[in-house]
């Protein structure tokens, strides 16, 4: 008989994030900013066996729910990311994280002449190509890589 | 058609190939009334805000002649820095206050996306006359003018690019404009200045060929336009090497002997040692009449964007 191993503790609610690149999770961990007040346990678990990547993180958040901005900073250091919404044990909802068309205040501009940087507003950026992710700056029109990304 | 009335000048892509036709045509159609005093009071009453945060006095000059010629009125801002953006004013109640005192700004900043930033706080069109290394559309525009001029379209055109291909902003939009008129573009420079991989893509996903040289001789003879451009020293960290590169890409008179009977050459100016002064006086030459260009092609945009023409 095979064994069941459980790698991740199950969490009774909040929401737990799957299909993040191998070594992501910790910068997903820093955006979310874990260890408000209000998480609970959070559990990163890394080069987990993946069919698809491979190898993947995850990570889990008790007691958290995430916002639409959280979702979208989410989208653009790990596309293929899932999220699942948990309640009781249960997935409640689970919805793949999508590279929004724009891009607004979540990324700095990584062009140190852009005026993003010295005035106070918000950055837009514009979604160039999904795989290998590529942002263009509206201001500035810089094109953006994956290893320029920087998220505010 | 999307009406240029109360349309902002930022960047050449945000113009259609249609757009393009129809600023170059407005542009020789104000240039001949002008001959004749016609367009001396389609801007009258109008205020054109002139604000320079960088000294360009060209481009400056050039924007207060056009405003002039069509009867409006200038207000220049030389030198910023020593008004209240000093005072740590920001960017955005600067543009609020000059677009309540004017019909038009036109603006030239050493930031980069400065002028779309602002066309976002204008109540009137804003111009970018030059935003960092980013854009300078009326230069674009100039140019494009300058060669249906001089060759009568600007379509199946061979030109060549000569000189600093990677930083240079001026040939990064020109080569994308033209590729909207299925022109074949030669980039001639030294191979650490070539034109960026972006804009290659760019020029080639509009179904347009290029090819890359590093000899002038190599496209002299069969190209209609050669655009030249400066090659600067702070692009160099080696100043021997610099010296070399600058020298290997001068044109002399001597060189134009064979050139076709169309050929024209090109250069946004100021020059500095690129193109010898033994070639102003060649029928070739167009540098100055490029420079003098400027004013229709800034008349008209003025026109179009403040409604006063169609
Ligand atoms: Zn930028």
């Amino acid at each position: 008989m095979m064994k069941k191993e459980v790698k991740i503790p199950p969490i009774k609610e909040g929401i737990a994030i799957d299909h993040l690149p191998k070594n992501r999770a910790i910068k997903v961990a820093q955006i979310l900013d874990v260890g408000r007040e209000e998480d609970g346990m959070v559990t990163i678990g890394m080069n987990l066996q993946s069919n698809k990547l491979g190898s993947k993180d995850v990570l889990k958040i008790e007691g958290r729910d995430l916002t639409d901005k959280e979702i979208n900073k989410i989208a653009i250091i790990a596309p293929d990311a899932t999220v699942s919404f948990i309640k009781n044990y249960e997935v409640e909802e689970k919805i793949k994280v999508r590279l929004p068309k724009k891009i607004e205040g979540i990324v700095r501009c990584s062009n140190p002449r852009c005026i993003t940087r010295s005035q106070d507003m918000k950055t837009k950026f514009i979604a160039v190509s999904k795989k290998p992710i590529q942002i263009r700056c509206h201001y500035c029109e810089r094109l953006m890589n994956e290893e320029d990304i920087e998220i505010l | 058609m999307k009406s240029f009335k109360k349309r902002h000048i930022i960047s050449i892509h945000d113009f259609t190939k249609e757009d393009i036709i129809r600023i170059l045509e407005a542009s020789f159609r104000i240039e001949k009334q002008g001959k004749v005093g016609g367009a001396r009071n389609l801007l009258r009453g109008k205020v054109l805000a002139n604000l320079f945060f960088e000294p360009s006095t060209r481009t400056m000059f050039s924007f207060a002649t056009a405003m002039e010629k069509l009867g409006g009125s200038v207000l220049s801002f030389a030198d910023m820095t020593a008004t209240s953006i000093k005072k740590g004013e920001s960017l955005k109640d600067t543009i609020k206050i000059l677009s309540g005192y004017s019909d038009v700004i036109v603006i030239r900043h050493p930031e980069e996306g400065a002028a779309r930033y602002a066309s976002e706080c204008s109540s009137v069109p804003v111009l970018n006359a030059g935003d960092g290394a980013n854009q300078h559309p009326t230069q674009t525009f100039l140019d494009l003018f300058t060669i249906k001029k001089t060759q009568r379209h600007i379509t199946d055109l061979r030109v060549a690019m000569v000189g600093d291909l990677k930083y240079g902003r001026t040939v990064h939009s020109l080569a994308y404009a033209l590729s909207l008129f299925n022109c074949s573009l030669h980039l001639v420079s030294p191979p650490e200045l070539r034109m960026p991989e972006e804009i290659k893509k760019m020029v080639a996903d509009n179904g347009c060929t290029f090819f890359e040289h590093e000899k002038i001789e190599d496209v002299l003879d069969k190209v209609d336009v050669l655009y030249s451009c400066r090659i600067q020293k702070e692009r160099f960290f080696d100043q021997i090497e610099y010296e070399k590169v600058k020298n290997a890409f001068i044109i002399t008179k001597n060189m134009l002997k064979n050139v076709k009977p169309n050929f024209v050459l090109m250069h946004p100016l100021p020059r500095i040692n690129e193109i010898s002064t033994d070639v102003d006086k060649s029928p070739h030459a167009v540098y100055f009449d490029q420079a003098k260009n400027g004013v229709p092609v800034r008349q008209a945009l003025l026109a179009l964007t403040l409604g006063a023409i169609k």
